[in-house]
């Protein structure tokens, strides 16, 4: 994908051209990326040791943070963060985990049944 | 359907639509023209809001701040809707297609289906324009995008209705009246004397005073937070610089390039030297963000590299507020 840049020519003019990107954008944009996947990573793997709920892992899968996620489910930040503790997440109603895995773009068995490992 | 509608890929999706959009009523202004005249060029620091898990920096005004201050100096209207109800959203949508209208609107980038995946984060702030449906598909001319694209009825709900900051709750706009004759050189110096303003303003959250604000803090960051953290926030600085998802191109070559057109419109020589300035600026912008990319490759360089960051963009903070004094008395 090319992106119109403006950039002067040799009698300093300035005129548009299109662009891969350069250097520090991409190094900027892989950290970034990098980033996510170690959150993502050390989600799963606290689903794994049961200090999370699955909530959590497809939270960070969506690049969301506690803030986004509440309001794509209608929900209090602090009602979201209680649902990330795997006991109370173990409680909860079908309908409830219906609304987190609309969002997630999953089933909700898919919700349920993941583990971290 | 298909409205009859040109499209232009542009740097920066606000200008782009909003020089598309107008472009379609027959007035024909380039991207910086919209850009400088709306007062585009910006610099805010707001350190408590979190973005992406870093603090809020934007080299840009408030989302649809420039479009509506472009049109207000320029005499224009635009009409602009939200809808609690996405039906309704659609609907609207749809009336204006068939009036021939095509339709600016607000939407969250995190599932644009065109994009790649690099670029797709929560961001509520992107624009785009649709101008027309077929079969079932809302036609859509992404100025980001060097092609047009389309999008099913429920790809374009979820992206009017995407959630976090700034929801777009289907926000859509378009010009619904235009002066016969713009007075362009009365809305070029009103925008310029805007830009000056704000990046001189007494508050340290904004402008020139809010890029020491955050130069100042690099090292802080070092220390408090560790390497990992401070590299990530530099990250953001860089992203947001070159606009991702809605863009690359620094501003400050389309401020540049904007300079160079109201120098010739309103026959000031003096506006072509500062154009030179801001490009100048912008290239050390550049080279800012090239150390900082660098940083992040040995990540166990030496600790005064932070200090050495924060003093480059302390001394682009002094030439730009040199730059906008100048430019202040120019007009």
């Amino acid at each position: 994908m090319t992106e119109v840049v403006y950039v002067t020519d040799e009698n300093d003019n300035y005129t548009t051209a299109n662009s891969i990107g350069w250097e520090a954008k991409k190094a900027a944009l892989d950290e970034s990326m990098a980033l996510i996947n170690e959150r993502i990573e050390e989600a799963k793997q606290n689903v794994a040791n049961n200090t999370v709920s699955p909530i959590i892992y497809f939270m960070e899968l969506n690049k969301m943070d506690l803030q986004v996620l509440a309001a794509y489910v209608g929900m209090w930040q602090w009602t979201v963060k209680r649902h990330a503790k795997p006991k109370i997440f173990k409680k909860l109603s079908d309908s409830t985990l219906k609304k987190y895995a609309d969002n997630f773009g999953i089933s909700v068995d898919e919700l349920k049944n993941f583990d971290g490992k | 359907m298909e409205l009859n509608f040109e499209h232009h890929q542009t740097a920066h999706c606000e200008n782009g639509v909003a020089s598309n959009l107008l472009l379609n009523k027959g007035l024909k202004l380039s991207e910086p023209m919209i850009f400088g005249i709306g007062s585009g060029l910006f610099f805010v620091y707001l350190p408590f809001l979190k973005v992406n898990f870093a603090p809020g920096f934007s080299y840009r005004p408030m989302p649809g701040a420039i479009f509506s201050k472009a049109a207000k100096r320029l005499g224009i209207k635009i009409k602009r809707e939200k809808f609690s109800n996405p039906q309704e959203a659609q609907k609207a949508l749809e009336r204006n297609l068939e009036q021939n209208i095509p339709t600016g609107l607000q939407v969250g980038v995190f599932n644009l289906t065109y994009f790649p995946e690099e670029y797709k984060f929560h961001f509520n702030a992107h624009n785009l324009v649709v101008y027309g449906k077929e079969n079932g598909k809302f036609l859509i001319s992404d100025p980001v995008m060097d092609y047009t694209t389309s999008l099913t009825e429920a790809e374009l709900e979820k992206v009017r209705y995407a959630k976090g900051a700034l929801p777009p709750k289907g926000h859509m706009y378009y010009p619904t009246y235009i002066p016969e004759n713009v007075n362009l050189e009365e809305a070029i110096k009103k925008g310029i004397k805007d830009t000056c303003k704000n990046m001189l303003a007494p508050v340290p959250i904004i402008g020139v005073k809010a890029m020491r604000w955050v130069a100042r803090n690099i090292p802080k960051w070092a220390e408090k937070k560790g390497t990992k953290i401070t590299n990530h926030y530099l990250g953001q600085l860089i992203r947001m610089q070159e606009e991702i998802g809605t863009g690359g191109g620094g501003f400050r070559f389309i401020y540049g390039a904007f300079l160079q057109e109201a120098a010739v419109i309103l026959k000031n020589d003096e506006l072509k030297e500062l154009s030179k300035e801001i490009t100048a600026i912008g290239d050390l912008w550049r080279d800012f963000a090239v150390d900082i990319a660098r940083v992040y490759k040995n990540r166990n360089s030496k600790s005064n590299i932070y200090n050495e960051l924060s003093k480059s963009m302390l001394h682009i903070a002094d030439l730009e507020e040199a730059f906008y004094k100048k430019l202040r008395k120019a007009i």
